[in-house]
């Protein structure tokens, strides 16, 4: 009884007045008919959450068939089947909405808007997303597709994949990418007009900005897969023949079309995984981030070099040399921007004061592993060196590091960081780290290998092997699997736990810069009582400062310093 | 003063340290470190040669990043006390690690264009026509009339991926015409094999990692690669591309014999295929004998 320290919870916060208007609504109804962004981005986490799991079990099975050399446990039929619904759910499902999730519940906040611009455009492309999952899970009930998550021609076409899992895969297309755009057009309006006073271009959160040409380069890249799954759709269906060589169309052109949205697609689902990199760093390391306008260029050239590589996952087709070397030249010209934003991350930490809070470690295990990712992307680029590793493990445990240790890495990490505002619960610090240790060990073990597979004669996709060597790598990267497996339980039994009887967190537990921390945790409906003014890029930081001045209560870092020493 | 050059001199004498290592320790490291090699055939080697000078400066690239990453984690922990400098930026040093990244590209860049004729362009037989060898001190002891021009001798062979199966169209010889075989492609040493890979039904891609990088086979195009196989020896592959449910046993082995053993083997294969072919004839006569109708919708199938 004693020990309640009354003098620190009434100690003045830079808090914005908040109160809920109305008892607030409650039940399942709430949910069904929200249009709320923070409900809506709720669902969004909901429903990725419940799709990487499934991806990630789907991800075991593959490496429990690949654990043993010859192995008769899963058919060569259902093989195909598990890794077309893995890279499909992960790629649709996972890496891409996860962002728009984040965002939904973000984005408001963090410019200090109330909604966004559409709010109930924005709860149909949920449900659009939603029915684009379930219209490809569906598909289980029947038969899934198995042609590979870039369905190549002529494979997908109705004469070697007659089953109707194709169509789904097709469905599932459309209304994510629908659902996708709807959203990004959103995200665009909301972030061009509904923006703080005084925050311009210069002062929005690095987040914002990677979720600005998130969304355009949604708009661009997603507009081309949906009308190529529609050709496909209509070569299956409807008598077109735009795929088909003996007809007259080409099965060269669905790879172009395809890899057109593809290649941007690595860019939209690893750029905002950037955001929260450049969004935890700072906050942890107690330091402005380091070259803040360079960051953002850098997110927009990533951006529109991004859209000019394509080609570079079709070095093997028959295309003439000119075409390489430009798809080699421009790969090369896009690591320049994605270096410089790892050098920035490095400059925000050096001679900062690090709290190795769980956050900052997947945000920093995420840059050390996507910095291998990049690396190994420079081996790729070079064409007559892709030749040798196109299609094989070693483009497998590249795209991993690219996707599992950029988008997935920043997943958590931003998990760890924005919990306490999504529930106003804190996350059990311990238990994070058992997850992260694990989830970096398991990952490491799983993908590293796999480059020597690869460089072994290793193929992607093939159900068997014989024995040697690659049973020894493969067995290696079970393991790992599994390894990464437990990590992530870890980390869901850390949610559970929390949303339960967590410690409360307040507005602002990281001692944090943007807005979103500048209400209550978690936000009423309306977000703020009023509209919040931001006079630099790292608004919090202001507020403590006028707070202390005003009042004379030391507002404090958590390493302990006062902010007047800032 | 003595410091200075040291640290200039270190990161070069550990790339020099690392190449010769990589180059000496090039056939042990194959396969974990290295992409295959080891059938003699140029492409292949000069692939694992430019893989293995992109990976000196990838190594030099990790260490830099993830040493300082890891250094800072360490050496800028938070205690008490201590106090974060507040820096926003610094152009010139953003400046430099951009030209820097830069350097190391257009670096990477010039390698690859000096490298890229011995891999793409296939070099001249070490045989002629005739499986003779073509080299300097052969020309003083053979006929000079009979050795061809370097570009002279070459074999095309034609390759056809089929679910899930590779099948492969020799060159006519000696009169025999139209000689095929399935999965092993038997071929002679020293000689440029040149391959016109297509497909009949979806996607395949040709490779053989020992004797050069993949080539795909894609219906309605002709691609080209090629391979000199220097060795004798069995190089095996596999299809590379997805190509349906047994993709994983869409083998192909490429068997290098010395040129009198390999013209054995493609004679007897021809008289294989023309025995076969007799034999099918024969009972299509004898069906016609038999059934006529039956027969005729057999033929125009």
């Amino acid at each position: 009884m004693a020990s309640v320290d009354y003098a620190a919870r009434t100690r003045p916060r830079p808090q914005i007045i908040t109160g809920e208007p109305r008892g607030g609504e409650k039940g399942w109804t709430s949910w069904v008919t929200t249009t709320d962004h923070k409900k809506i981005g709720i669902m969004y986490l909901w429903t990725v959450a419940v799709f990487f799991v499934l991806g990630g079990v789907e991800a075991l099975l593959i490496r429990v068939q690949l654990g043993a050399p010859d192995n008769t446990l899963i058919s060569p039929e259902k093989y195909n089947q598990l890794f077309t619904m893995h890279g499909t759910t992960m790629i649709f499902l996972v890496v891409v909405p996860v962002w728009a999730g984040l965002a939904n519940y973000l984005l408001p906040l963090m410019i200090g808007a109330r909604d966004v611009a559409f709010p109930r455009l924005n709860a149909w492309s949920y449900w659009m997303f939603l029915f684009g999952g379930i219209a490809l899970y569906a598909s289980l009930l029947w038969t899934p597709p198995e042609a590979g998550w870039f369905s190549y021609v002529p494979l997908s076409t109705s004469e070697y994949s007659p089953s109707g899992g194709q169509d789904a895969w097709i469905f599932m297309a459309h209304l994510t990418g629908l659902s996708s755009m709807l959203g990004a057009v959103n995200f665009i309006c909301t972030i061009q007009n509904m923006r703080a006073p005084g925050m311009g271009w210069g002062r929005m959160p690095l987040f914002i900005w990677t979720i600005l040409i998130y969304s355009y380069l949604i708009v661009l890249a997603l507009s081309s897969l949906t009308a190529t799954v529609t050709m496909l759709l209509a070569d299956r269906h409807f008598g077109t023949n735009f795929f088909d060589p003996t007809e007259g169309g080409s099965a060269l052109l669905w790879q172009h079309l395809f890899w057109f949205f593809g290649h941007p697609e690595v860019y939209i689902f690893v750029l905002p995984a950037f955001g929260v990199f450049s969004e935890v760093l700072p906050v942890f390391a107690r330091k402005p981030i380091f070259g803040y306008k360079a960051i953002a260029a850098a997110t927009a050239g990533i951006a529109f070099l991004g859209m000019l590589v394509w080609a570079h996952h079709m070095f093997s087709t028959p295309s003439a040399t000119i075409v390489l070397a430009f798809f080699m030249l421009s790969s090369f010209v896009i690591a320049v921007p994605t270096g410089v934003k790892i050098f920035n991350w490095l400059a925000t930490l050096w001679r900062g004061t690090i709290e190795l809070r769980v956050a900052l470690l997947y945000a920093v295990g995420g840059i050390g592993t996507f910095t291998i990712g990049g690396i190994t992307g420079i081996f790729l680029a070079v064409f007559p060196v892709d030749w040798q590793l196109t299609d094989t493990y070693f483009v497998v445990a590249h795209m991993h590091y690219v996707a599992f240790g950029g988008s997935a890495f920043a997943m958590f990490a931003a998990l760890y960081y924005w919990f306490p505002k999504l529930s106003g619960r804190m996350l059990s610090e311990s238990l994070g780290k058992v997850s992260f240790w694990l989830t970096l060990v398991g990952f490491h073990t799983t993908f590293l290998v796999q480059h020597s597979a690869g460089l072994s004669g290793m193929p992607r996709r093939i159900y068997e092997y014989s024995g040697g060597t690659l049973h020894v790598y493969n067995l290696i990267s079970t393991v790992g699997a599994f390894i990464i497996a437990l990590g992530v339980l870890v980390t869901i039994f850390n949610v559970t736990r929390s949303l339960r009887s967590g410690t409360k967190a307040g507005p602002d537990p990281w001692k944090a810069n943007t807005l979103e921390w500048f209400t209550t945790s978690p936000p009423p409906e309306h977000n703020f009582d009023a509209v919040p003014r931001v006079r630099s890029v790292e608004p919090m930081k202001d507020y403590r400062r006028q707070v202390e001045e005003l009042t004379g209560a030391e507002q404090r870092f958590e390493a302990g310093r006062p902010m007047a020493n800032v | 003063m003595e410091r200075r050059p040291l640290s200039r001199l270190l990161p070069r004498a550990i790339a020099a340290a690392l190449a010769a290592i990589l180059v000496a320790a090039a056939p042990a490291s194959a396969g974990w470190l290295l992409p295959e090699a080891g059938g003699g055939s140029k492409n292949a080697e000069d692939i694992r040669t430019l893989y293995a000078l992109i990976l000196v400066l990838a190594v030099i690239v990790f260490v830099g990043v993830e040493g300082v990453l890891i250094w800072c984690l360490v050496k800028f922990k938070a205690s008490k006390g201590r106090v974060a400098a507040q820096i926003h930026g610094n152009t010139r040093l953003e400046i430099g690690w951009t030209v820097g990244a830069a350097v190391i590209l257009v670096f990477l860049t010039i390698v690859t264009f000096i490298m890229l004729p011995g891999i793409k362009n296939p070099p001249a037989s070490d045989i002629d026509a005739d499986g003779n060898p073509i080299s300097a001190s052969n020309a003083a002891f053979a006929a000079t009339d009979q050795s061809a021009p370097p570009e002279g001798a070459r074999m095309n062979i034609k390759v056809d991926g089929q679910q899930y199966v590779w099948q492969y169209t020799y060159p006519d010889l000696d009169g025999k015409e139209n000689v095929y075989a399935y999965t092993d492609m038997y071929v002679p040493v020293g000689m440029t094999v040149t391959l016109d890979i297509a497909s009949n039904d979806v996607q395949h891609s040709w490779w053989i990692p020992k004797l050069g990088g993949k080539a795909d086979a894609l219906p309605g195009y002709v691609n080209k690669t090629w391979f000199k196989a220097t060795e004798p020896g069995r190089f095996p592959g596999q299809c590379a591309e997805l190509c349906g449910r047994n993709h994983a046993n869409m083998l192909a082995n490429v068997i290098a014999l010395p040129y009198d053993e390999w013209k054995a083997w493609y004679d007897r294969q021809a008289a294989e295929l023309d025995e076969a072919e007799q034999a099918a004839a024969e009972g299509r006569a004898r069906l016609a004998e038999e059934e006529p109708d039956q027969a005729a919708g057999a033929e125009s199938e």
